[in-house]
């Protein structure tokens, strides 16, 4: 299937995303923020009070993940997704500044989130759950840019390189969810 | 009377958070190798092929499956001709999980206190369950229960007059409403029986069955096992609820007596990262 993946790089702009379709295979190059429940938290709460944020938001791609600690030599633990619904509350309003993609597992998001994805123009993708040790070889570099104090639930900056994913929700009300199962049920 | 140390106790469920967490079960793998064979989503089957490329990375190099290395939970099975010396029982697995999930770099996933939230830094407390035996025997068995699935797991209290149709179509509304969440392909442990907690315990202890797949030894227990794999995976949710055959690898069922005027479902979800390893002491 690999001949079919469509290669991106990191940060996205408005015609990448117009490309994309649900079910289409991708490749991700560049940078990924990483962030789950509580740095979404203090990243929305920063936006509410009119703060500055530890970065800028337009055409990123925030990947949902909480990493296991490195060993020694690598550049990151086992970093495969977290449920991606969980953001649904915050991710609106990160898109609102500009965030084009946001990349879990799990789903459907919920309406409300499906609607803003088609106002601000930004894709869901889906990586493999529990696929955690593949995924880390994609990783090139990881540092946290803030919120260390939380551990694995910190804000973290990533290089990656051929970063495999599949495009579930696009900019035009596709959901992958709801197309696999009306084709697959019996 | 047969003593056991707690420092073994400590030393064993050590080794086990960290096994639990790299190897994958041969049966899981064999079952996710069965599921590659009839699937027929282009996506499902890649899916189901990085699964198996995953558990053969981790083997290799020794890293954990998944990020989320769980809750750890222990079962102990204790005869009662056993005696613990050198302390506590509860002390010592909770020091043998410290000590596996800091030695094995796994991530510490708990919080202290529910309302609060704040880390516990090093994955304790385990959720303990202890059942006395007969004899000599004292076997532990640590799994690591992730939180994705467990989260789309759920109890009903039925009416009698519910019946088989009642749970199963409890059963499939659970699974439905997960969707992709849990990480399907999952393995699906139900508890039908007993008293609101006993369902749930028994739902967890279904998913603890050995090898992946085998059947209850109850013929109708049994063939109820089978129907439900079977509507589970004809929903079409498919590897990560993006569509397909593969839904489900196994459904564990385990009963228990119940009053004349309650009929109890539990179902605990889990993962294809479905991550135990057992000991006998
Ligand atoms: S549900 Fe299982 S495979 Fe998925 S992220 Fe959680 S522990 Fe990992």
């Amino acid at each position: 299937m690999d001949a079919e993946a469509i290669r991106l790089t990191t940060p996205l702009t408005d015609e990448d995303v117009s490309r994309l379709r649900m079910g289409d295979r991708v490749l991700l190059d560049g940078i990924l923020y990483g962030a789950r429940d509580a740095a979404h938290k203090r990243l929305v709460e920063l936006i509410e009070k009119g703060g500055k944020l530890p970065f800028d938001l337009a055409g990123q791609v925030i990947y949902y993940v909480g990493p296991t600690p490195p060993k020694p030599g690598q550049v990151i633990g086992s970093a495969g997704p977290t449920t991606a619904t969980r953001m649904d509350k915050y991710a609106p309003v990160l898109m609102a500044k500009g965030l084009k993609g946001t990349i879990g597992k799990g789903g459907p998001r919920s309406k409300e989130m499906r609607e803003a994805m088609m106002v601000y123009r930004s894709i869901y993708f889906l990586t493999t759950g529990g696929a955690s040790a593949l995924i880390a070889r994609h990783f090139r570099r990881s540092e946290v840019v803030a919120y260390a104090d939380l551990g694995p639930e910190a804000l973290f900056r990533f290089e990656v390189e051929d970063f495999p994913a599949i495009v579930v929700n696009d900019i035009y009300g596709g959901d992958l969810f709801e197309e696999g199962i009306r084709r697959y049920a019996r | 009377m047969r003593e056991i140390h707690c420092d073994q106790i400590t030393a064993a469920v050590a080794k086990l958070c960290v096994e639990a967490n790299y190897f994958l079960g041969a049966d899981v793998v064999q079952a996710l190798e069965g599921a590659l064979k009839r699937e027929n989503s282009p996506v499902g089957r890649e899916i189901l092929k990085q699964l198996i490329e995953n558990a053969d990375i981790a083997r290799a190099e020794q890293v954990p499956l998944c990020q989320d290395t769980g809750f750890t939970v222990v079962l102990v099975e204790l005869g009662q001709d056993v005696r613990i010396v050198g302390g506590s029982l509860v002390d010592a697995i909770n020091e043998g999980v410290r000590q596996g999930y800091q030695e094995g770099f796994l991530r510490y996933s708990i919080v202290g206190d529910p309302l609060l939230r704040k880390n516990t830094g090093d994955n304790t407390p385990a959720c303990i369950h202890v059942e006395v035996l007969p004899g000599e025997v004292f076997k532990l068995t640590v799994m690591a229960k992730g939180a994705g699935c467990e989260n789309m797991s759920a109890l009903k209290m039925l009416k009698p007059s519910d019946g088989i149709e009642g749970v199963k179509g409890f059963v499939m509304k659970v699974i439905k409403e997960g969707g992709g969440n849990p990480c399907p392909p999952i393995i699906v442990g139900v508890g039908i029986g007993g008293t609101f907690e006993l369902a749930a315990y028994l739902s967890k202890k279904a998913l603890l069955r050995r090898p992946l797949g085998s059947h209850h030894p109850e013929p109708t227990v049994a063939s109820l096992e089978e129907e439900l794999l079977r509507a589970i995976n004809e929903s079409g949710l498919g590897p990560m609820g993006l569509g397909g055959r593969t839904t489900a690898l196994a459904v564990h069922l385990e009963t228990y007596s119940c009053h004349i005027a309650s009929l109890p479902v539990a179902v605990n979800i889990d993962c294809h990262s479905h991550r135990f390893k057992q000991i006998w002491l």
